[in-house]
Order: structure tokens, then sequence, then C-alpha cells
């Protein structure tokens, strides 16, 4: 198991983190090692074992279907880093 | 008014209901202490003003009947706090201020305490040591030079420096009992489903939990009946019986029969650790325990399956910030460009690495040989613990496999980093409460802790066998405020 510089940023582009060529070597670097590490699970057959998704033994509860909170618009904007009246501002989307 | 920060919580609270102490008195020699201990950088916003202010209108109008009556108290800042800054130790959140407060801490203000500031931690709760926080390392009360664990750093060295009476923190994979047994400080990880997740910054939703961090073993149980509760905003809150595990906490263990997992006799792991280990089971016989060996064969997988589970959770969960509703932004040309920019220079190093594996595990082609497998090796490390309840009611083991260690010894090694957690992190998959207490020094004075795991909601067995061990071990701390000048 190697990850390449290719892996990586084709990972760099899935997570939306951008990667220059130095920090992609580092992350190459360190991503090998930790892979190395978590390979060790191959030791273990697992084919007749359900996978565990949840250690919560519940199922999930259904509640009736109602608005409990309202007029929320000023708090959801507050954090916005730009906004314009209600909306959020990102860079032009379309041309 | 010297002394007041050398009270346990639990001598505060009677002190206060007694009358012999305000609430005012309380928290004005706590603000003073955290005032002159900014040296070890333990909290990473103060609220002083707004505590002193608090403080004073609960003295005017006390209700003696609450829990924590008056009772200052900062928090790990991965807790939402309404109209105070929530920065999860990461400059993407730098300027976030919640408009809603979480679960767990309405629960403590709730019972009468008053939030003094919220405390440092791991970016994101991701890291052992505290290193990772955009706000700067942690010193640990104990040496100028050590870390004070991770990720719960800055609770764990507020508790030790008496900065706080009691904290709580939150724990993914070792984050509460790790950092207290590097401080010489009681942690608890309660049950996952025990206490809300709502409003919490999520790291691992199927690992994180939050737990009180505490000088002593009656406080804790104290604060983790305030935290715990049925929440219907946390769908994996469970609604279970709790008790009220302060009053119903008992000495009385006799009989009570204790595991020893041979598996966790690791290699390489320091003498020092191991005699603790046999200590322990001595204080546990002493308690009237019956001592049982048994076996947990998949511990060591545990390790290689967390660092799949917990990063693919925490790829998915960090998704979210993303530069447009909230937290910081770095400007681009497209929108695409703004994303990519603004989680590259908003993420630090660490975070950024765990997204990376996370979206590896998870990316197609990959998620049966990663992500499925883990999911199949957590099965089989939930069970081993299942088959070991049938024969215990508890399980001893240490809490770290070594004290603590120096800033910056670890940064560069993450694998070295992330071995740190290897007693603690199977708790954390299997979804068991676990809890560190402080059991001896070795040989540099540094404080080791021993960990008492439990049955899934059995809290207050746990916290029974700790505190009967805890007078056996009668601990005391070596801390001799070097950081106030």
């Amino acid at each position: 198991m190697s990850i390449n510089l290719k892996t990586i940023k084709h990972i760099s582009k899935l997570s939306r983190i951008s990667v220059d060529e130095k920090k992609a070597e580092k992350l190459a670097e360190d991503l090998n090692s930790i892979f190395d590490f978590i390979e060790k699970l191959n030791e273990l057959k697992t084919e007749n074992v359900e996978p565990l998704t949840s250690v919560a033994e519940t199922t999930l509860k259904l509640r009736s279907d109602e608005v409990k909170s309202k007029n929320l618009r000023d708090q959801v904007i507050k954090n916005s880093p730009k906004e314009n009246e209600d909306y959020f501002v990102v860079p032009k989307v379309i041309e | 008014m010297s002394d007041i920060t050398k009270q346990s919580l639990s001598e505060l609270v009677e002190n206060i209901k007694g009358k012999k102490l305000s609430s005012s008195e309380v928290t004005k020699a706590f603000v003073e202490r955290s005032k002159k201990s900014k040296e070890l950088n333990s909290y990473i916003t103060e609220d002083y003003a707004n505590a002193l202010n608090k403080a004073k209108k609960f003295d005017e109008k006390p209700n003696l009947d609450l829990k924590l009556p008056g009772i200052p108290m900062a928090v790990k800042d991965l807790f939402c706090t309404r109209d105070l800054r929530t920065t999860a130790g990461s400059k993407i959140l730098n300027n976030f201020v919640p408009t809603y407060e979480s679960t767990v801490t309405q629960n403590i203000w709730n019972e009468g305490a008053i939030l003094m500031g919220k405390l440092n931690c791991d970016e994101f709760a991701m890291g052992s040591s505290n290193e990772t926080s955009f706000f700067g390392n942690v010193q640990n009360p104990i040496d100028k030079n050590l870390v004070p664990g991770g990720s719960s750093g800055g609770s764990s060295s507020a508790v030790a420096a008496q900065l706080t009476p009691i904290t709580i923190g939150t724990d993914t994979g070792g984050s509460i009992r790790q950092p207290a047994s590097f401080t010489g400080t009681v942690g608890l990880k309660p049950t996952y489903g025990s206490c809300s997740r709502y409003g919490i910054v999520a790291f691992a939703s199927s690992l994180d939990q939050a737990g009180p961090m505490a000088q002593n073993v009656k406080d804790c149980a104290l604060l983790q009946e305030v935290i715990s509760t049925y929440d219907e905003k946390d769908s994996t809150s469970i609604d279970f019986k709790r008790n009220e595990y302060s009053k119903e906490l008992t000495k009385d263990i006799k009989g009570k029969k204790i595991g020893i997992p041979k598996e966790y006799r690791v290699d390489g792991m320091p003498k020092e650790i191991e005699d603790l280990w046999k200590k322990g089971i001595e204080y546990a016989k002493d308690c009237g325990a019956e001592i049982i060996d048994i076996s947990l064969p998949h511990t060591n997988y545990a390790l290689p399956t967390y660092y799949i589970v917990a990063p693919a959770e925490a790829s998915s969960n960090l998704a979210r910030y993303d530069g447009v509703k909230y937290g910081f932004r770095a400007e681009g040309e497209t929108l695409i460009d703004m994303y990519e920019k603004t989680r590259s220079e908003g993420f630090g190093a660490e975070v950024q690495r765990r997204i990376m594996i996370g979206t590896y595990v998870l990316s197609s082609g990959y998620y049966d040989a990663y992500y499925l497998k883990a999911q199949k090796v957590r099965k089989l490390i939930k069970n081993d613990f299942d088959d070991a309840y049938k024969k215990v009611d508890a399980i001893l083991t240490p809490s770290t496999p070594s004290s603590a260690f120096k800033i910056g010894e670890k940064t560069n090694d993450p694998v070295s980093m992330y071995l740190n957690d290897i007693f603690t992190v199977p708790v954390n998959l299997a979804g068991l409460p676990g809890i560190s207490i402080p059991a001896g020094h070795d040989a540099k004075g540094y404080p080791l802790g021993l960990q008492i795991i439990g049955k899934a909601f059995d809290e207050q067995n746990i916290l029974n066998i700790a505190y009967a061990m805890e007078e056996k071990i009668n601990f005391k701390n070596n801390i001799n405020d070097w950081w106030i000048k």
C-alpha cells in the first residue's frame, strides 16, 4: 500500500482542501505511515461479521412533525462572513 | 479567602449552601487565580466580568436547593455557549458566536453554575497533547515542559491548577481520561448516549461523549448527575433510568468482580505502568473486590479501527466548514476556489490530515476495504467486552502507556502520538463508560492514572469502585504553583 502524490491530489480535490507540492509530499509521507499502521486489520478474517454501525442499541424515535423553532432568520445569518439582506453571499457561480 | 480555590466542588457547594461562602467570594477567588495563571494558556476565552456579575445576581436571591449553587465553572471550548465565542480550538471558528446553548452546559447552568470562560483544547478535539490548538499549547501545572494531555488539555490543566473547581471535557478516543491521567485528576467518559451531544462541536459522532473532569470521584459523580439527561435533540441520546450518582455513591464494593485483561500488557510497556497496575490490583483486593483474569483478544486492533472510523466521521462532519454560513472565509476567485482556500487556511495540519484519511477511506473503491472492514472489527471489539462482562462487573487497566510527555516530543510522528490512546480507544469503540483516577507517580514524580471500565449504563458501579480505591490510594498531586510569579 502506497499513497502517491497523484492520490493526494485526488483526495485534496474531494475534500476541498488546496494542497501545494510541499504540503502534498508531507501528507503522502504521513498518510503512508498511518496506513501502514491501519493495514494491521487485514490480519483478521471478517467475512461473517456484521458491521457495527452504532453502539447505541436504540431505534430512532419518531416525533410529531411540528415547528418548534421560529423566526430564527437573524440568528442564522448572524455569524455569516458575508451577507446581503437575508442571503449568504458567495463568489459568482453562474456566468 | 486564599484557600477557597483549594476546596473541592463538594466543599464549595456545602459552604455556599451553609452560607459560609457567597457565590461572589468563590467566583472572585477562581477569577483571580485564573488571571494569575495566564502562562498555562488554559483559557481560550475569558468571561470573568460576566461571571462576577452573575455571581452577584445569584447572591441577591440565592437558590440554595440547586446542585451547583453559584459555582463558577470554565468549560472546554467545544461546547456551544450562547453569546460567548466557541472556537473548538480552530482558526476556522475563531469568530464564531453561537446563538444557542449545548444541552450539557444548559443542564449545568440550570443547576446554578456560572460560566467563567472557555478552555483550550486540540483543534476539533483531534490530538492527545493540546498541541494542535490554533490558540497555542497548554502547559501542565505539574511541570512547565509537559503537555497536559489532550484533547481536553485546557480542562485538565485548569482543574489540576485549581482555576475552576470542576469542568467538562469531551472524549472520542481518550480525550477526558488521558489528560486526567497526565494531570493527576479524575475524568469520566460516560456511556455513549448518556450525555447529549446537542450543541457540542462534532468530531466523530458515533464515538463523541461529554463527561466531567474533577479533583475527586465524589465531585465527578455530582457533575455526571447534572449533565446526564435524555435529550430529544440528540437522536442517539438514550432514555434510561439515571441514578443520582453522588447520593448513591458508596465505598462498599465487596464481592465486585474486577477483570484484568491480559492483552493490555502491551509490548514495551514501561515497568512503572506495570507496577502501577499491580498496585491497583492490590488496592482493589483491599477494597474487597475479587480479581479475575480475562481476555479481550482484539485489543491490538482497536487503534487501527479507530483511525479509520474517527477520521471517516470527521471528514463528513467537517464538510460543513466551507466559509459560507459561519466561521472563517478566505476570498477566492470562484466558489470552489473559496472553499479550497478557506479549508486550507482555516484548518490546522492535524485536522487536514484526518480529513484526508477520512475522505480516502470513504472514497469510491476503498469503502469496503477500510470503512466497512473497520466497522466489522469494531463489532469484534465490542463482542470481546460483551463476553468479558458475562464474568466480571468492571475492568481495571492503566489509563495511559506512559506519564505526560514533553511539549514537542511527539508532534512530528502522528503514529507515536496516536499510540497514547491505546488503553482508552477500545472503550469508545464499544460505547462503554470509563473513568481514570490518579493512582501514583512515576520516578520523575509525574502522575499516573488507572482506568476502570464498566458495563454500558453502569456509571454508578465504576464510580463506586473508583471512590473506594481513591481512599486506599490516597493520591496527592505535587503542584507548587511555579507559574504564579
